[in-house]
């Protein structure tokens, strides 16, 4: 298992962590972030996907 | 022997390359050449946050800095440093110090600057935005009593007008032809952005080109002094202590010439971002113009944010797998994407509604788009892209979904170029 951080300050519900990984995060109907803090290694790709498309760069990969 | 691939532009576009290159299995060198002092950076905030404030030279770097992936390793930078000019046959660059760098492979990354307003006047007091730099020379200029002046519509002037408009600034927005980001969203909603920015009390001049910079209100003199503002074709004129050009960019391939490629616009590519005309060479980002497969039509560049990441995951195994002598793998078919801030009301868009011939309502007013609206965008009665204004999140990735699923039309694959 993996886990990762989103830094809430940052984050401005750009939703596009949820294109690239549906698996570990959503956007509620509010328009709200929801995420898995741990997720399982095999969904990495994905995970790396979406911190690389977020583009205020809030979400955290932790060791 | 080990073997090298040069990256020429060092921002988004050069810094997804390299991660990509590595992703693809690329164990020999990455050398990344950017003209640019700064690592790569993040550069939406330039006209939105950061244009507001952006603390200290220092704070604004480390605000917008880009992080690197964690297993893109060993990549060399050049930081500072222009390639002046290339040789694909004998597979040299030339770099401004003079010195010759040889690659086995080249990626395309060099992006655009901006295109500046062809008319005479003086040159002090305007600005362009594109670098960490132009933000912080605008910014030190505005202040709550500045008249501004912006000269273009598109995305990036009207994000620049409401941010000096929410600093206080007296603010004229000079449309040119269309209206506010009429190209890429249509005219409805064009209008209704129109008067968005008017309630803010933006003052919005449409369709009238800049003809002059004025010295002196009324007198223009040779070349000298600061600017005061512009004359309109029509013979207006608008007094400001600050002109920003936002009238488009120009792509940086410049440095290609010479070497029988398609330059008219960017770096022609086919659909595995390689150059046409060039063997192991590829582009990636705002400079590659590329078969737009989902909307079809013929190749076009696409300046959104983020294009640097999809384009890269295309081009990168692209170019390591004709360096290797492997078969290169189908390309994906990227959706496009972008977003712009405005006074806090995000619009947000997928797919190509540039290219639509037919464009519905699906939700709300779009002559009110700030209180939430939705448009759906058809080009040959397929849908190719959709837009949303001041909804939440999830309705775009609603939206998002019925354009994804609209497809690739036929024949696309072997798209014009
Ligand atoms: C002010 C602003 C606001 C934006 N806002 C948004 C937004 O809200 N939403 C959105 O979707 N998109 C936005 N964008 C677009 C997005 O930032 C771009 O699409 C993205 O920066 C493209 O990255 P790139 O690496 O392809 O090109 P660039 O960022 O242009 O990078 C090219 C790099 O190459 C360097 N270079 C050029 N020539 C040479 C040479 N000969 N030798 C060496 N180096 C060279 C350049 O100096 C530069 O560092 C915005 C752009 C700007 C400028
Ligand atoms: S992409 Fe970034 S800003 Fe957008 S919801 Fe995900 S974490 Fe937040």
């Amino acid at each position: 298992m993996k886990t990762i951080d989103v830094d809430r300050t940052l984050c401005d519900n750009h939703g596009q962590c949820a294109i690239a990984a549906p698996d570990v995060f959503r956007m509620n109907a509010d328009g709200e972030l929801e995420y898995e803090a741990t997720f399982d290694d095999a969904l990495l790709d994905e995970v790396e996907e979406a911190i690389d498309v977020c583009p205020v760069q809030a979400i955290f990969l932790k060791d | 022997m080990s073997r090298r691939i040069v990256i020429a532009g060092a921002s988004m576009g050069g810094l997804r390359a390299a991660e990509q290159l590595r992703a693809a299995g690329w164990e020999d060198e990455i050398v990344v050449v950017g003209d640019e002092t700064h690592p790569p950076y993040n550069r939406p905030p330039l006209s939105k946050d950061l244009l507001a404030a952006p603390g200290s030279r220092e704070d604004a770097l480390a605000a917008v800095q880009l992080r690197q992936r964690r297993t893109a390793t060993d990549i060399q930078w050049r930081l500072g440093c222009a390639v002046t000019a290339a040789d694909l046959a004998a597979r040299t660059l030339t770099l401004d110090s003079g010195e010759e760098l040889v690659y086995d492979g080249l990626v395309i990354a060099t992006g655009l600057r901006p295109r500046r307003v062809p008319v005479p006047g003086p040159t002090a007091g305007r600005h362009v935005i594109r670098r960490l730099e132009d933000t912080l020379a605008l910014h030190g200029e505005l202040t709550s009593r500045s008249k501004v002046a912006v000269i273009g519509a598109g995305f990036i002037g009207c994000e620049a007008a409401a941010t000096a408009a929410a600093l206080g600034c007296k603010v004229t927005l000079i449309e040119g032809a269309g209206g506010p980001m009429e190209r890429p969203l249509g005219h409805e909603l064009s209008a209704g952005i129109r008067t968005f920015l008017q309630t803010h009390g933006i003052d919005c001049v449409a369709g009238k080109r800049v003809t002059e910079f004025l010295d002196v209100p009324g007198t223009y003199t040779e070349g000298s002094g600061r600017c005061a503002g512009v004359r309109l074709e029509d013979g207006t004129e608008v007094a400001a202590d600050v002109v920003i050009e936002a009238v488009g960019s120009l792509p940086n391939v410049e440095w290609l010439a010479g070497n029988g490629l398609d330059l008219s616009d960017g770096a022609l590519c086919n659909e595995h971002l390689q150059v046409l005309g060039a063997e192991h060479v590829v582009a990636v980002g705002d400079v590659a113009r590329y078969p737009d497969r989902r909307a079809g039509g013929p190749a076009r560049r696409v300046e959104h944010w983020a294009t640097p990441a999809d384009t890269a995951k295309i081009a990168a195994p692209a170019l390591v797998a004709g360096l290797k002598g492997d078969v290169v793998p189908q390309p994906a078919a990227p959706m496009p994407s972008f977003w712009t801030d405005i006074f806090k009301t995000r619009i947000q868009g997928v797919g190509s509604p540039a290219l639509a011939d037919t464009i519905e309502v699906l939700e709300g007013d779009p002559s009110r788009p700030w209180e939430g609206t939705a448009l759906a965008y058809y080009r040959d009665g397929r849908l190719i892209g959709a837009v949303t204004a001041a909804l939440p999140a999830d309705r775009q990735l609603h939206y998002r979904k019925l354009v994804n699923e609209s497809g690739i039309p036929a024949g696309a694959d072997l798209a014009a170029v």
